[in-house]
């Protein structure tokens, strides 16, 4: 019985879900082997991956043997015949096999622990060319453990069966183009509410936990979990009784997001009338489908770097106009916002030269490395503009951080729009510009960047990040990061502020406006939109339709003067408790 | 069970490549044949048991073989080594 213990670990539930399914391990560094323990059960498992990287490893091979004779000679080419008979060693394969039955390790331990061994032996002995063999089973052992992990999470792309992928962090690069309908969640290491694992499973509404710090040392593949991902909660090898209980609370939330489909087509306002435009986020355009039937209305904010993240090719201006005006088609005539090229830090395409930075987050990142390189900025700024001819676009700066930046991007977009004329391709000279506020050096001259744009867009992830100090990534800190820090509170307050005295339209686009009982506050401090995930619009739209705006506005003004962050929570989750209970069974 | 003591005559003993080869003869064999020497007894199926022998060139090991064709199991290894591995 004991080959079934349920084994109970708590992360950060990044977007919600119940699913039970099959664990598949990634590793991201195969050079570092870890010790990892096995179930018996899955013994027969552990050993034929052994057996498939034995397989490929001879036919590699061979392949080289064929090289080598043919290119140079074979005499050259009979060193790896010894090699094939490495791998074909009968006594490895089987000291290797019964380790692995009865110590329960994985066989990449395994394999490395039995191989240095006879390397270690052979290097012992009085003989040097024996003593030489030794480097060549290191040479055959390092090509069957790269051949075992098969469980790169290079391959991610490749995943054909229903799994809970398991790995340590995920990149942008490496979740692009995954299968959604086969990796039915995502557990990691690392991570946290706002990284790009949690943006990614939410843009492609699967389910993930993450900041499980050694879950990876815990799980096998094949492996079954459980994860409940609006409560941080993973099962390991879940017992009856929770398969029971999930199954209900599954069911429950099934219920509930059933009841919230028929809010779509309902306008996104208070009961009090006072109405609060619902747009959502998106990275892909095969999220636009799902725009609409999440009931948001219009894109807030348009991640465009996922177009170049990824991807063999870096997309010219023909093929950024294409994608730009899709989006513009499916949501016409609500706004589509195009944010421009939000690269840098842990997002570079592999077609870009980038240096390494100490502190890539204050690093050229964002408007700042598009200022620098105006070839990659000129084109995008053109496909915008071109796209510009469905009324609905707008254009966004992100990461301003003083106002010469929006001048001299403004300067760019005008010479530009020039060239259009020159060239007789039509846009809209009259497109509307805003900018991101995430840096609070932004927030605090927003009176000075006001004249040059019509909207300000919040991105509170990054805006609490740069305000408190804190590397959301990091786990020794992370619980730092507090989206009701008053610090933040009266940023978002002053912003809204600026944004009404110079009739500027204010929108929060981060993941704060996600956040059901954080909703209230920001609907009370007068932001006039919230730009959400597909996957969270209808669980928003149940919140802003069960408030009354008068309530929002006390809300809003308690918080300002409140002590504490714990105590602006407390409010905030009081009030959700009171109007819509059921939007706390889908967050932690 | 057959028994036969052996001389390694060859110029460089049993490194990689004559290794190689008692590896491949070995296998074609369904008895289990084994080197004996200095009390360390390896399988010749497996290059990397017998590389942990020391064969140095003038040295004698036992060779055993055991099983259906043992005889001629144990005529070839002899032969091997008669032959020096085919290296002159």
């Amino acid at each position: 019985m004991n080959e079934t213990k349920e084994i109970i670990l708590k992360g950060i539930g990044v977007s919600s879900g119940i699913v039970v399914a099959k664990a598949k391990l990634l590793s991201t560094d195969i050079k570092k082997i870890q010790r990892r323990s096995i179930l018996p059960k899955n013994v027969k498992n552990e050993i034929s991956r052994f057996y498939k990287a034995l397989d490929e490893t001879k036919k590699q091979l061979h392949q080289i043997r064929k090289k080598v004779a043919n290119v140079i000679d074979e005499e050259h080419a009979q060193i790896f015949d010894s090699h094939v008979l490495v791998v074909e060693d009968r006594v490895l394969i089987g000291d290797v096999e019964s380790a692995v039955k009865k110590d329960l390790l994985n066989v990449e331990f395994i394999l490395q622990r039995v191989a240095y061994q006879y390397a270690e032996t052979l290097s012992n002995l009085d003989d040097a060319y024996l003593a030489e063999r030794s480097i060549d089973i290191k040479d055959v052992l390092r090509r069957i453990l790269s051949n075992l992990s098969e469980d790169s999470v290079a391959h991610l792309r490749e995943i054909d069966d229903e799994c809970i992928v398991v790995c340590n962090d995920l990149l942008p690069s490496d979740t692009a183009g995954l299968n959604a309908n086969k990796v039915k969640a995502f557990v990691t290491d690392l991570g946290s509410i706002t990284s790009h694992t949690a943006i990614m499973a939410r843009a492609l509404m699967v389910p993930a936990i993450v900041g499980l710090n050694n879950i990876t040392e815990k799980v096998s593949s094949g492996d079954i979990i459980l994860i409940d991902g609006a409560k941080g909660m993973v099962f390991i090898n879940p017992t009856k009784k929770t398969l029971k209980d999930y199954k209900k609370r599954a069911n429950n939330q099934d219920l509930i997001r059933q009841e919230l489909e028929g809010l779509r087509d309902k306008p996104s306002e208070t009961l009090d009338g006072y109405k609060v435009p619902l747009t959502a986020n998106i990275e892909l355009l095969e999220e636009l489908e799902g725009v609409g039937a999440g009931g948001a209305r219009g894109i807030g904010l348009y991640r465009t770097e996922f177009l170049f993240l990824g991807v063999e090719k870096l997309p010219n201006e023909d093929e950024q106009f294409k994608a730009y005006s899709q989006a513009a088609i499916s949501q016409k005539p609500s706004p589509v916002v195009i944010r421009t090229l939000d690269l840098g830090a842990d997002k570079m395409p592999d077609g870009l030269e980038s240096r390494k930075e100490k502190n890539p987050f204050l690093g050229n990142r964002s408007i700042r490395l598009t200022l620098a390189r105006p070839d990659l900025f000129r084109t995008q700024l053109r496909a915008i503009l071109r796209s510009s001819i469905h009324e609905n676009i707008r254009l966004m700066y992100p990461m301003v951080s003083s106002v010469q930046e929006v001048i001299d991007a403004n300067l760019l977009l005008k010479k530009c729009m020039n060239e259009l004329d020159s060239e007789g391709i039509s846009y809209n000279p009259k497109v509307k510009i805003g900018t991101m506020i995430e840096v609070p050096s932004a927030a605090l001259v927003a009176d000075k960047i006001a004249p040059h744009v019509s909207f300000f867009s919040i991105g509170t992830n990054d805006l609490i990040q740069y305000t408190m100090a804190v590397d959301r990534g990091n786990e020794a800190v992370a619980h730092l990061y507090k989206p009701t820090h008053i610090a933040v509170i009266r940023l978002i307050d002053h912003l809204v502020k600026i944004c009404h005295r110079f009739n500027l339209w204010s929108c929060v686009c981060g993941q704060m406006a996600s956040i059901p009982h954080l909703v209230p506050l920001l609907v009370g401090l007068g932001v006039d939109e919230l730009s959400v995930s597909p996957k969270e619009a209808p669980l928003i739209k149940d919140v802003i339709r069960k408030l009354y705006y008068s309530d929002a506005v006390e809300l809003a003004q308690k918080a300002l003067i409140c002590e504490s962050s714990n105590e602006v929570e407390m409010h905030c989750i009081e009030m959700i408790r009171e109007i819509a209970p059921e939007a706390l069974e889908f967050t932690e | 069970m057959q028994k036969k003591i052996l001389k390694i005559t060859n110029e460089y003993g049993i490194h990689a490549r004559p290794a190689a080869l008692i590896v491949k003869k070995a296998s074609a064999f369904e008895s289990e044949i084994f080197f004996e020497k200095d009390e360390n007894k390896v399988s010749c199926k497996s290059i990397m048991s017998l590389m942990t022998i020391e064969g140095y060139p003038g040295s004698e090991l036992t060779v055993i073989t055991d099983g259906p064709d043992e005889k001629e199991a144990l005529n070839a290894m002899e032969l091997l080594f008669l032959n020096k591995f085919n290296e002159e």
